[in-house]
């Protein structure tokens, strides 16, 4: 028991002091890895146009391996439903479909997010520039896009994580809009 | 001798000279082949709509285009493909498949419009609660997952306007868009709309629009590869439907008729041992094609390619007559002319005006198209027995004798004695058939005018799908508003929209089309326009509004600066959407006819699998009280007018039933020949018709086509054998002869039976059935003097 406690500690302190850099591929292992949940997040919009920032709030399910649902219940109900190339989006009790295509700058910024919740390098890399730096403790992952059109809208995607679970999303405008989602276990 | 070389002369003179005129009138004549105009001149104005619609209207024009196997990734890939080349064709004037892209002309009318197009612009909007609330819900959206797409308009359009016209354009559902363009509900098939620049009833143009659509889906398929290769393109809509029909049906027509001719050319060269005398035997045949071609174009003006079709075999029985005069000529070798015509003409002639006493019905019956088959017919029978009476004699070669038939004949008249057994059989089956129609009744006829379609069943749920999938109207409910103007037409078309708005949101109806959402009416475009507040009250207004909003009011000054802009802008008239995307569901939807009214027509979509009650929308239109607003349910009508026209066929068939039963009490004076002749016709004709009902086919118009023509076929049979059994002829090469004729037209007929095309196989198996069983009955109740007891 003892030693069993001793062996444990000293692994921790191994991995404290060595600290091994974290590869993309180790953290799509990880994320791969990690239970479909439903998470809760907070989301601070801030607009140049706005004096102060647009909050809203609810819960988030991602089901591999492309299956990723945004339910909001503040300020207003709303859900969204991304899968494959479908978009669905219901809100004030009407149901619009779209097509990811159709939506160039908004299929990119959730790709950004889905892919990288499903641990999918390849598809990731497709669409972004991906730098990563941190450890395993404490990720940070910087998207940014490949493609001119996007980039008019979206000018990096930064996700932050601990282990194989997103903790915070943030997206930032070229024109210095900027949007900042925190995630939390649900249930807590 | 002199005197019949003269007579000869006349007779052949008189006949190139028919002939020589009829092909000046056929030479002017116009030949049309849409199906519409075999339709009823319809009697009531909106019947009368509803035929134009469908012959020209905008709902004529529209094809539907599905695309089916593969992936949703080449499916999409193959639409993009098509179509961008049906784009460049100068055949269709839009091609629309959901791709987003190149619809910036109609982003950018929207947005400049929005004002005038906004169903949510009024007074109340620009008052200080009603901008609070309007921009309330525009940081709403701005904080949700739309948000991004949303922004840069907020400060031009705070209020929400352009979101509120493109929500009101798409009408209800979007369809659903797999991989940037549009697909069917389950996701199995990519959807294309387009509209041909001809109407649907031009069939010639929609063929032609019809191959383009195939050839660029095939280039399409070439240029994607072989990920594509299982796939196929499926094409509906009015248009292609006509010309895929007429495809269908000449093809069955030519390949079976073929056939037919073959068969019947072999077993008459058997028999005449001539092929002069099979030629000659077309004669009476194609001079009566000839006289009932221009027969139809002088009292027509014009000819429809179905009467084409259809009216040689209606005329068939005039092969039949050069059957009977050859074969029954020949027994008495080189006398023919004045010998064998004495028996031979008078049944002949009597068996003609029978033929015409049916075919009245025709052209009584107010059916355009049947009616010219009805003057095809009598005009066409007609000629060919004069032909075969005054000028197949003279041209008949001198030393013509078809086969022996005496022996033949001997065992047929052997058959026919032990016919005479069924009578009483035949007679019990002739009651039940009539029992099982009167108990039957009304039931056994098909009112539904789709019987007549030759496109399959399987066609038809595609159009259904493809429909669904674009929430495209089925045609099926039409809100009609007619008007002095445009404008008023399209006033019409608003106050309805309010109360069939009222069912879209009880779920009654999933949406409708209206040409008022594109342009409104000039009142509603003024009202919205006055309700703008000029840039100083907006001004102080919004700085109210915003207190204790995020959104500051200096941001908001392209908004004030636009909405004072928008008081100034003139209204929008139907021809402002020229180069746009909207110029042609508006064209399609608003018209002027030939006498100046307008047209606005309103297409309703149901919720599927609804069981709704026309009759509440008709009552919800109505309610409207808007003058000039008709509720159409255009099946409903559609089935009217042809129900109406089938019941007036039936009851002129009847009429000339009680015509045909006088003529044979007039010619024959005696009321048990009268009876051995009708008898058989009548069972025949019962037990046909009910074997067709016993088989569970309903019967439509061409089933009646069917029975008139087994009378006049029928008849012939009858005649002769009525006469052979007085024993005025030679009864064993007569009887050959009406074997002969009948083993022909049963051929034929049986050919035409085998078609997949309804209306063909519904004539073809309803005479070929019917001639049989006419002679047979015939038979079976001719007098027995000559038969039993030949004379010496």
């Amino acid at each position: 028991m003892l030693r069993a406690a001793a062996f444990t500690g000293i692994a921790a302190v191994h991995a404290a002091i060595a600290a091994p850099p974290l590869s993309l591929d180790a953290l799509m292992d990880m994320l791969r890895r990690e239970k479909p949940a439903t998470v809760r997040f907070n989301e601070t919009r801030q607009m140049a146009l706005l004096d102060r920032p647009l909050e809203s709030s609810g819960e988030l399910t991602f089901t591999p391996p492309d299956r990723l649902e945004k339910r909001t219940t503040s300020p207003g109900s709303e859900r969204l439903v991304v899968e494959g190339d479908t978009l669905v989006m219901e809100r004030a009790g009407r149901k619009q479909t779209a097509s990811l295509r159709q939506w160039p700058q908004v299929a990119a910024m959730l790709e950004g997010i889905r892919a990288t919740l499903a641990g999918d390098g390849p598809r990731l890399q497709q669409v972004y520039r991906v730098t990563l730096d941190g450890d395993a403790g404490a990720w940070r992952l910087v998207l940014v896009p490949r493609d001119a059109e996007v980039a008019k809208m979206v000018a990096r995607v930064t996700l932050g994580g601990v282990q194989g679970s997103v903790r915070r999303v943030e997206v930032d405008q070229p024109d210095g809009d900027r949007s900042l989602m925190q995630i939390a276990p649900a249930g807590r | 001798m002199s005197a019949s070389r003269c007579r000869a002369a006349v007779a052949l003179a008189a006949w190139l000279v028919v002939l020589a005129a009829c092909a000046v009138q056929i030479a002017h004549t116009r030949f049309v082949a849409d199906l519409s105009s075999f339709l009823p001149t319809a009697p009531t104005a909106e019947q009368r709509l509803l035929v134009d619609q469908l012959r020209d209207g905008a709902l004529s024009r529209v094809m539907l285009l599905g695309i089916e196997g593969a992936d949703a990734r080449v499916r999409a890939e193959l639409s993009r493909a098509v179509a961008t080349t049906l784009r460049q064709d100068a055949r269709f004037s839009i091609v629309a498949n959901g791709a987003a892209d190149g619809f910036a002309a109609e982003r950018d009318f929207v947005v400049a419009h929005r004002y005038a197009l906004s169903p949510r612009v009024n007074a109340e909007r620009f008052t200080v609660q009603g901008l609070r609330a309007a921009i309330g819900d525009t940081l709403d959206l701005l904080a949700s997952s739309a948000g991004l797409l949303v922004k840069p308009l907020v400060a031009r359009d705070p209020t929400g306007e352009t979101l509120a016209v493109l929500e009101s354009l798409q009408g209800g559902q979007a369809p659903r868009v797999l991989q940037g363009v549009w697909s069917d509900g389950e996701g199995r098939r990519a959807v294309l709309l387009a509209r041909t620049r001809a109407s649907g009833s031009d069939v010639d143009a929609q063929a032609a629009a019809l191959a383009a659509v195939q050839r660029a889906f095939d280039a399409a398929v070439a240029s994607v590869g072989a990920n594509a290769r299982e796939t196929r393109i499926g094409v509906t809509g009015p248009g292609a439907f006509s010309a895929r029909s007429r495809t269908l049906v000449k093809g069955d027509v030519a390949r079976l008729s073929t056939l037919a001719t073959a068969a019947v050319a072999t077993m008459l060269l058997v028999v005449y041992r001539s092929p002069l005398a099979l030629l000659l035997g077309l004669l009476p045949v194609v001079t009566g094609a000839v006289v009932g071609i221009a027969a139809v174009s002088a009292g027509f003006g014009l000819v429809h390619g179905i009467t084409l079709g259809f009216g040689a075999t209606l005329i068939g029985e005039a092969v039949d007559y050069a059957i009977y005069l050859f074969v029954q000529s020949g027994e008495r070798g080189r006398d023919a002319d004045a010998v064998a015509l004495r028996g031979f003409w008078p049944t002949i002639r009597l068996g003609v005006l029978t033929s015409i006493a049916g075919f009245c019905a025709l052209v009584f019956s107010g059916l355009p198209g049947l009616a010219q088959l009805g003057v095809y017919s009598i005009a066409g029978l007609v000629a060919a027995a004069l032909v075969t009476r005054y000028v197949l004699p003279v041209l008949l070669p001198a030393n013509f004798r078809v086969r022996d038939l005496s022996v033949a004949g001997a065992r047929v008249a052997a058959l026919a004695r032990r016919l005479r057994r069924l009578a009483p059989w035949i007679l019990v089956l002739a009651a039940a058939a009539l029992a099982l129609l009167a108990w039957r009744g009304d039931d056994a006829w098909d009112g539904d005018i789709a019987s007549l379609n030759p496109i399959s069943e399987r066609d038809r749920a595609l159009d259904a799908r493809l429909r669904s999938a674009l929430g495209a109207s089925d045609a099926r409910y039409m809100v009609v508003i007619r008007g002095s103007s445009a404008d008023a037409a399209i006033a019409g078309a608003e106050r309805v929209g309010v109360a069939l708005d009222a069912l879209v949101e009880a779920r009654t109806l999933e949406g409708y089309e209206s040409p008022a959402r594109f342009v409104p009416s000039l009142a509603t475009q003024r009202a919205r326009l006055a309700s703008l507040p000029d840039a100083a009250t907006l001004r102080s207004r919004l700085a109210q509004a915003l207190q204790g909003l995020p959104l500051r009011a200096d941001r908001l000054e392209p908004f004030i600066a636009e909405v004072a802009a928008a008081r100034d802008v003139p209204p929008i008239t139907p021809d402002a959407l020229e180069g746009t995307a909207f110029a042609a569901p508006v064209k399609g939807t608003l018209f002027r006819d030939a006498n100046g009214t307008w047209t606005a027509l309103m297409g309703l979509r149901l919720p599927r699998a609804s069981l709704v009650d026309p009759r509440a929308l008709r009552a919800a239109v109505l309610g409207t009280g808007v003058q000039g607003a008709t509720f159409l349910d255009v099946k409903a009508e559609l089935d009217r007018l042809y129900a109406g026209y089938l019941q007036q066929a039936l009851l002129m068939s009847g009429l000339g039933l009680a015509v045909i039963v006088a003529l044979l009490a007039i010619a024959l004076r005696d009321a048990q020949r009268v009876a051995r002749v009708m008898v058989p016709l009548a069972a025949g004709v019962a037990v046909v018709a009910a074997g067709h009902v016993l088989l569970g086919t309903r019967l439509s118009i061409l089933h009646l086509m069917g029975l008139l023509l087994v009378v006049a076929v029928g008849s012939n049979y009858a005649l002769f054998l009525d006469r052979i059994g007085l024993g005025a002829g030679a009864t064993e090469t007569t009887l050959a002869s009406l074997v002969l004729a009948n083993a022909t037209t049963v051929a034929s007929f049986g050919m035409l039976a085998l078609s997949s095309i309804p209306v063909l196989s519904a004539l073809g198996s309803t005479v070929a059935a019917g001639a049989f069983l006419t002679l047979v009955f015939s038979a079976a109740f001719a007098a027995p003097a000559p038969v039993d007891a030949p004379n010496p």
